[in-house]
């Protein structure tokens, strides 16, 4: 499992690669928190809950990212860990972190929404699941 | 750009025949080199918006058009409600109302150049820039609905600025309409403590110096002379306009297929003006509109009280203030009848000609000023709307450089302290928390915002007032 950032000519893509769809979102959420900032320097401090549903599973996948960057947004924190389960429609997860600190994250820049763009939840040749979406920044 | 998509119709301007299920021509204006270098998809998404209902003269994009989600950046379209017209959500874009307010101060480069240290850090102590950072203002809902109601005359009557600001703003500072009970709470929430904030990205607030004068008797009007010092500020509507945009893309994808609407792609997603997803979106998006003229009007008046302290001999008054993510309503000469129609202006700003009602006095004769920004190195214009602008794409000119780069390959090819080195040695002072941001925002990572200005000029979108180049740079 692991993540990578797809290119975009303003925008950037992340996308999220795992053994399991639930992997594949976890990783999708690391690749999300690395466009933000240094997700490695991020502790896993403070847990919060996150729930979502959408009928197809790359809508689920731009709702989870619209939630984290929610949750980012009023909380003001960052998150480095995730813990997801899906049961058909339904998505709920754990994310842990810490309140943002522009002397330690290093900081790039916020995400404003996963798009459509590039939006896609499959499983390839190698039975690995790919989930991504290009984010507006 | 394959070449083969589109037939020159002039020196700037360039066809795309209707064809398929297009219901107008599109048009793409620009240079050859700019239209060579444009990106296929641009093409794309100008002929997926002309397929749109309801859609009235052409499906329209910028000299800096590129690709975008459903509509491309640069992208300009107007519909008409008495045909079915829509309202789409990416047409618009994320961050709703995003623009650009400039500012006079009455001060000349002379003035600044012996206290620009200062300046530079008592903006970047005072501005909220960043990921994460929040403003000094904490609103309750109901305050924040009051807000979203009346824009910028809500922060003057709190408290922020003076009555006179107002009439420089596009709309006068408020958009009538906005309907705050169609905003999401979550939206509202990711408000409550981000008014009076930069944001981060592209966004800024630069100290710039005039240093050429295009045309002389629109600079008087606009009080801009060589050497003076302006103020600009680019920045939208924050967590609100978002979590707006985040809502409606979705309710409006989902509910497509109820209307009759077929989507070329997802991002195009879009509801007629008369249903009822697209009353509660105009209602949310005008909230937004009026929540970014608020959130510059509070900034300049964070402007104000850092000047007062480190050089109180500045007068800071507002030049003007315009947004390029909007869909407004307007009335326009389509088939030589005056309508009503919804003009969707997707990083594209506003260039309406001279002698338009909401114009303040002082700009009547000149037509409206459209504020293009450039990168944190390179320079800045200013230009007024034309009357033949209104004939071309309904009073639309470009917005900015567009990027060339994307962020990643920006972060291998440089280093944010390099960048702010190389750029303080050009005498242009930057001021981030983040050394990543400013090598994300190197200006080599932006097209040459100068050819962009020059073929808006050309094709008669807008003419050139004045060139600034940029002294300070605080940027999130």
């Amino acid at each position: 499992m692991t993540w990578e950032h797809f290119h975009h000519q303003a925008d950037i893509g992340i996308r999220g690669i795992g053994d399991t769809v639930e992997q594949a979102f976890e990783e999708g959420a690391v690749a999300l928190m690395a466009v933000i900032c240094s997700p490695e320097k991020v502790e896993a401090k403070e847990c919060i809950e996150i729930e979502c549903e959408a009928d197809e599973k790359d809508l689920l996948f731009a709702d989870w990212i619209n939630a984290l960057i929610y949750e980012m947004d009023i909380r003001k924190m960052l998150f480095s860990r995730f813990e997801v389960h899906i049961e058909k429609h339904k998505l709920t997860a754990k994310a842990w972190g810490e309140k943002t600190d522009p002397d330690k994250h290093e900081l790039a820049v916020e995400v404003k929404a996963a798009t459509f763009m590039e939006l896609k939840a499959y499983k390839d040749n190698d039975n690995q699941w790919i989930v991504q979406c290009v984010v507006d920044v | 750009m394959n070449r083969k998509l589109v037939k020159r119709r002039g020196e700037t301007k360039w066809l795309v025949e209707r064809a398929g299920k297009m219901n107008v021509n599109g048009v793409i204006f620009g240079s050859e080199q700019l239209i060579n270098e444009m990106d296929d998809m641009v093409v794309q998404q100008v002929r997926n918006v002309a397929s749109l209902p309801g859609i009235v003269e052409g499906s329209f994009a910028m000299p800096d058009a590129h690709w975008g989600y459903g509509f491309c950046i640069g992208g300009v379209a107007a519909f008409d409600p008495d045909k079915g017209g829509v309202i789409s959500a990416g047409g618009v874009g994320f961050d709703i109302a995003c623009g650009v307010r400039t500012l006079h101060t009455g001060l000349k480069s002379e003035d600044i150049h012996p206290i620009r240290e200062q300046i530079a850090e008592a903006l970047f102590r005072k501005i909220p820039a960043g990921v994460g950072s929040t403003g000094k203002l904490r609103l309750s809902v109901s305050r924040l609905d009051d807000l979203l109601t009346q824009g910028a005359r809500w922060a003057v009557e709190n408290g922020y600025g003076i009555k006179d600001d107002l009439q420089f703003i596009e709309a006068r500072g408020c958009i009538s309409g906005a309907d705050p009970s169609q905003v999401s709470d979550q939206a509202k929430k990711r408000q409550l403590n981000e008014m009076g904030t930069l944001g981060s990205g592209n966004h800024y607030l630069e100290i710039q110096k005039v240093v050429e004068i295009f045309d002389k008797e629109a600079a008087r009007a606009f009080g801009i002379e060589k050497d003076d010092i302006k103020i600009s500020i680019h920045c939208g509507s924050r967590g609100l306009g978002h979590q707006i945009g985040s809502d409606f893309l979705k309710r409006m994808a989902t509910s497509a297929k109820k209307h009759g609407l077929e989507l070329p792609e997802r991002e195009l997603a879009c509801a007629p003006l008369d249903s009822p997803v697209g009353k509660s979106y105009l209602g949310a998006m005008r909230c937004g509109i009026n929540c970014a003229l608020a959130n510059r009007q509070i900034l300049m008046h964070l402007v104000r009280e850092v000047f007062a302290d480190v050089a109180s001999k500045a007068n800071i008054q507002l030049l003007y203030d315009v947004s390029h993510n909007t869909c407004q309503e307007e009335t326009h000469t389509t088939n030589g009848k005056s309508k009503k129609l919804f003009v969707h202006r997707k990083g594209a700003t506003r260039a309406w000609g001279p002698n338009r009602e909401e114009l303040p006095a002082e700009y009547q004769r000149i037509g409206q000023p459209v504020l293009i920004g450039g990168t944190m190195g390179t320079a800045s214009y200013i230009l007024a709307g034309t009357t033949q602008s209104e004939r071309l794409a309904f009073g639309s000119a470009c917005h900015g450089a567009g990027r060339n780069m994307s962020r990643r390959a920006a972060t291998k090819k440089w280093h944010g302290k390099e960048v702010a080195g190389r750029l303080a040695s050009e005498g242009i002072l930057i001021r981030s928390r983040s050394m990543r941001g400013i090598a994300e925002e190197a200006p080599g990572a932006y097209k040459d915002v100068s050819k962009v200005v020059e073929a808006t000029h050309n094709a008669g979108l807008a003419k050139k007032v004045a060139k600034l180049v940029p002294l300070v740079c605080i940027k999130g």
